[in-house]
């Protein structure tokens, strides 16, 4: 079963984090990474850039309008995500669990079950 | 017998070539091995592709096992170079098991790769692999995962399976259970279902693999009334597929079938399997629900349906599996429905939902149970709950659909 696991980030609480705490932050992502591609769980990751950097584009009534700026007026934000098949959705817990930012207060973890998936294969 | 040009035929008869070798290997040398017996099949396969359209064996299969096993060997030796001596001699080690005559040794690979200590995903792409034949792409094209994490699944289970191989028994006292393989092979043809309704066709059939399995494993246990129980469920259910999903990729329940779009030759052969084995047998989970399925086969509408029957029946399923699969409770009532009325089992919905929350298609079940109820209003609520808890796409389609019927209706 395939679960996305959304890191919501708050670039205020990422900008007061320690050299020390920002270098384990990545060590985290690393190993984590290592460790679902070696369980045979881990299908994809990307992190997203700044929310500064989006465009929006949404129908204005009668054509698509394209406007500067996240979606929504927030302090946390979509900034990146992890996509997994794993066995069922508590195993998909222990392994958000796992990830760094479960660890840092003022971000936060969200999964959702995926329901159609195309990879582009075949 | 393969024809002396063995490529027209189609990948079947290579496959089933490829997975007879391969059992021969692991009985000679020991299910620890499977890594390396695997490669040298593969290879003996590589050399067959180009050897025999110039030159086609009188005896294909034993021609394969001689080229594996010397191509074995090789490898053994050349990968005990690194490796001390009592692993060479290990590894080159005369055959656990004497040779018999010509036997078909499927069994042992299916109950390797459906192994209960490797975990259910590992036992599904490794029975694919080495049982069914496909391709570690193919496997990945059916789920829509990387090619690379199938692989390393792989990779997992039989490096797994190495570190078992010491504690398993030696092949020639090999466990004649199959509980597992049957577990193993449902969840593959129930993930068939679920993960390819509504969705585009994949190159690989997984519910075809799946009944593909099954048959191989009555071959093997033919005394199995389990195995037997397995295979019939499968045709039976496979059969009313063309009527399942609708051409816009949407579910459509039982009520709503186009019976006639039933395959008859699934269903005629799925009722003859349960009636040979039904005299006598104690009858296992998988019999029982091949014995409802039938029911509903030889039915020719909703009304005419024998739900007393199928009721008992579903009783009788709950015992056998010890009342704890709350899908099988949930079938019965609504088996129920039809027998003792929708209130009793409106009421029997709301007991389950209380011990099981979040259990799959229970919601949409009670939406169905209010709408037949005469309750529109309460009706649609449930379907509203039940669209945003499901997460297959062609169920929530259908629910959606049942949903706007019942607003136009009443509007």
């Amino acid at each position: 079963m395939k679960y996305l696991i959304i890191m919501q980030i708050d670039p205020a609480v990422l900008e007061q984090l320690t050299a020390d705490q920002q270098r384990q932050i990545q060590e985290g992502h690393g190993a984590f990474i290592a460790a679902t591609k070696e369980r045979g769980e881990f299908i994809a990751a990307q992190a997203l850039a700044d929310p500064s950097q989006s465009k929006v584009v949404r129908s204005s009534g009668d054509r698509p309008e394209v406007t500067d700026g996240p979606f929504v007026e927030s302090k946390e934000f979509m900034g990146g995500f992890y996509l997994l098949d794993v066995e069922d959705e508590a195993r998909a817990v222990e392994l958000a669990q796992q990830i760094p930012d479960a660890n840092i207060p003022g971000l936060a973890l969200e999964l959702r079950p995926v329901m159609f998936s195309d990879l582009g294969e075949g | 017998m393969i024809p002396a040009e063995p490529f027209g035929e189609g990948e079947g008869r290579w496959r089933e070539l490829a997975r007879q070798a391969l059992a021969r290997l692991l009985r000679s040398y020991g299910t620890a091995q499977f890594d390396l017996c695997e490669d040298a099949v593969q290879e003996a396969l590589l050399q067959a592709y180009q050897q025999w359209p110039a030159r086609f064996p009188d005896d294909p299969l034993g021609w394969l096992i001689a080229t594996a096993r010397r191509r074995y060997v090789d490898r053994a030796r050349s990968d005990a170079r690194r490796r001390d001596r009592e692993t060479r001699a290990t590894l080159l080690a005369p055959p656990v098991a004497p040779e018999t005559a010509q036997r078909d040794d499927s069994l042992l690979v299916l109950q390797l790769c459906c192994h209960p200590d490797l975990p259910r995903s590992g036992q599904v792409a490794l029975t694919l692999r080495a049982v069914a034949g496909l391709t570690t792409a193919q496997i990945a094209n059916v789920y829509q995962i990387p090619e690379r994490t199938i692989a390393q699944r792989i990779t997992r289970a039989k490096r797994r399976l190495g570190e078992l191989g010491r504690l398993l028994p030696p092949p020639e006292q090999a466990d004649e259970s199959v509980t597992a393989v049957l577990d193993v092979l449902y969840v593959m043809f129930a993930e068939a279902h679920h993960t390819t309704a509504g969705a585009p066709p994949r190159d690989a059939d997984l519910a075809a693999e799946a009944i593909h399995l099954a048959r191989l494993l009555r071959r093997s246990v033919p005394e199995a009334t389990e195995a037997t129980g397995l295979l019939a469920l499968m045709l039976l259910t496979e059969a009313r597929h063309p009527a399942r999903v609708g051409p816009d990729g949407r579910l459509t329940s039982l009520d709503e079938q186009d019976r006639a779009l039933w395959d008859k030759e699934l269903i005629g052969e799925g009722i003859r399997l349960v009636e040979q084995a039904t005299p006598g047998a104690d009858p296992g989970p998988y019999l029982l629900q091949a014995c409802i399925a039938a029911l509903h086969a030889e039915a020719p509408d909703i009304a005419t349906t024998d739900w007393v029957e199928i009721l008992a029946l579903y009783r009788l399923l709950e015992i056998v599996t010890g009342h704890r699969n709350p899908t099988i409770t949930l079938n019965r009532i609504v088996a129920q429905a039809m027998v003792d009325g929708i209130d009793v089992a409106l009421a029997g919905i709301d007991a389950l939902e209380a011990d099981h929350p979040g259990l799959p298609r229970l919601g949409a079940v009670r939406a169905h149970l209010l709408e037949q109820a005469g309750r529109p209003d309460d009706a649609a609520t449930a379907y509203r709950r039940a669209i945003a808890a499901t997460v297959n796409l062609a169920e929530q389609r259908h629910l959606r659909h049942r949903l706007r019927r019942l607003s136009d209706a009443h509007t």
